[in-house]
């Protein structure tokens, strides 16, 4: 890998950046691998990163049916933070962020992780009763979380309207100060680029269209670029993982709804942290490049196209310039849609199925980003070991079936 | 925004709607009799194809009844609409 260094950019200047080379190989496929990653996402490259890092495990391919950073890994709103309710998602996503402290020195590569602070406003006597057993419940857990009076929302974020006149007026927030953004697409060039230097294929353009099996476990996948072998398969598909999963005879308990954001033009800085609002659905922060970057709630219903109803975006604005008057004529750029796979309690699923050698990571539905390093390094655990680590043990695909549901809808913060 | 046509009360926008899931999931005859799995199975699992699904819509702001529509998940294009106690459409 050609390290990023002080000497390293002055040398590339002389030669007028020309001679950087690529951040991963273009690899063909070979025959047979030990472990194949069905998805080039944020969380399947973290996968194929850690099975190489903290299992040794480097024949490993990641096939990905477009190109790196084309889906939900550039599509999402960027936020990073821990404060979940359950200690089981804790224990997760506070080992992510963990991670996130110091995964741009472990990659060698700015993610411009910024660690600015998420408010999660309240707007009613059951959002401010519940925002305050999320700080306790975050305290007993580790979790830095503070509880704020809309006077201190203020102070923390000026541009906020706080006024009590307001149809859904601020009545406080919680607030995580570890938490913040992080520049989404470096993430996943950053995961390419460590897990090709050890040894990772990254294929792009090659789609699956088929799984392989044998004596009842899996031998391996057709695919658009011909047919791969391994005696162990990680489907990490996000919003297609049914369709994936289908091919192997597996039913998922998720549905696949586009979840749309947007971004407005740029600004100078004028928003400090990251406001999120579950009861008027949207969620908000100034990327550094200075554009608004605004998140909205799901379209309610199922859909694989990349792009949702109108009036979703609608309701998301007229929610953001109750919050935020100011904004008010500010132009929006670009709008989009990620296509989110979403489980029946809000929480994901990191497991082995019935199919011997074949396992999978999916339902982050609506918050995946923030979990990228925690998510790929428990499922590279499980793969490599054929056990779950102790972080994903409680996300089975079972647990449909034992009733040990562990129901974040309350800090997912998205509308479902 | 998709334009649904309630077979009632005719052409409205989606906003008039109410989404409800996959149609023409039964509750099961015998709930007693199921395993836990088949059990979170009817809870918990629906169909979620990247192709023609069927699925039931309600007109929460207009005559509140509910009724079933054949779409396509990636055109959004809707094909039938069909009321509760019909026949889904025969697949193309």
């Amino acid at each position: 890998m050609q390290r990023f260094s002080f000497p390293s950019l002055v040398r590339n200047a002389l030669s007028h950046h020309e001679r950087w080379k690529p951040f991963w190989r273009d690899a063909a496929p070979k025959q047979r691998y030990d472990v194949i990653i069905i998805g080039g996402g944020g969380h399947g490259l973290a996968t194929a990163y850690y099975l190489a890092k903290n299992h040794g495990i480097t024949r490993v391919a990641v096939l990905e049916k477009g190109w790196i950073g084309s889906g939900n890994t550039g599509r999402n709103t960027t936020i990073i933070r821990s404060n979940y309710l359950w200690n089981e998602s804790a224990a997760i996503y506070e080992h992510a962020l963990k991670l996130w402290e110091g995964l741009s020195e472990e990659l060698n590569i700015n993610l411009m992780f910024s660690q600015r602070g998420v408010l999660n406003l309240a707007h009613s006597l059951s959002d401010v009763r519940e925002g305050m057993r999320r700080v306790e419940a975050n305290k007993l857990n580790g979790i830095d979380a503070e509880w704020c009076t809309p006077a201190q929302v203020k102070e923390f974020c000026p541009i906020i309207d706080v006024s009590p006149t307001t149809r859904y007026p601020v009545m406080g927030a919680t607030l995580q100060r570890r938490a913040g953004v992080a520049r989404h697409d470096t993430v996943a060039w950053g995961y390419a680029r460590a897990a090709d230097s050890l040894g990772v294929d990254i294929i792009e353009n090659c789609e699956v269209t088929g799984v392989l099996r044998e004596n009842g476990g899996v031998a391996g996948v057709r695919t658009t670029r011909g047919n791969i072998m391994a005696d162990k398969i990680g489907i990490v598909a996000a919003g297609h993982s049914s369709v994936v999963a289908a091919m192997a005879d597996i039913r998922l308990p998720l549905q696949s709804h586009p979840l749309q954001a947007l971004v407005s033009e740029s600004m100078k800085p004028i928003h400090p942290c990251v406001v999120m609002s579950n009861a008027v659905h949207v969620y908000v922060s100034q990327s550094d490049k200075g554009e608004l970057v605004i998140g909205a709630g799901i379209d309610a219903y199922n859909s694989y196209s990349q792009r949702g109803s109108f009036h979703v975006i609608e309701h998301q604005m007229a929610a953001l310039i109750e919050l935020f008057p100011i904004f008010s004529r500010v132009r929006m750029l670009r709008t989009w849609a990620g296509i989110v796979d979403v489980c029946p309690d809000a929480s994901p699923i990191i497991s082995k199925t019935p199919v011997r050698g074949l396992f999978i990571n999916c339902g982050w539905g609506t918050g995946g980003f923030k979990a990228t390093p925690s998510s790929g390094w428990a499922f590279a655990h499980t793969i490599a070991t054929g056990n779950p680590h102790p972080h994903n043990a409680p996300f089975t695909l079972e647990r449909f079936s034992t009733g040990a549901l562990i129901d974040e809808h309350g800090a997912a913060a998205v509308a479902h | 925004m998709l334009l649904i046509s309630c077979p009632w009360c005719g052409e409205r926008e989606e906003i008039e709607f109410s989404y409800g899931g996959q149609a023409h999931v039964g509750y099961p005859q015998d709930p007693r009799a199921l395993s836990d799995e088949e059990w979170g199975q009817y809870l918990f699992v629906r169909d979620n194809p990247k192709g023609l699904f069927l699925e039931r819509w309600v007109h929460s702001q207009g005559c509140r009844r509910w009724f079933n529509i054949a779409r396509h998940t990636v055109t959004h294009g809707i094909t039938a609409i069909y009321k509760p106690g019909e026949p889904p459409p025969p697949p193309a």
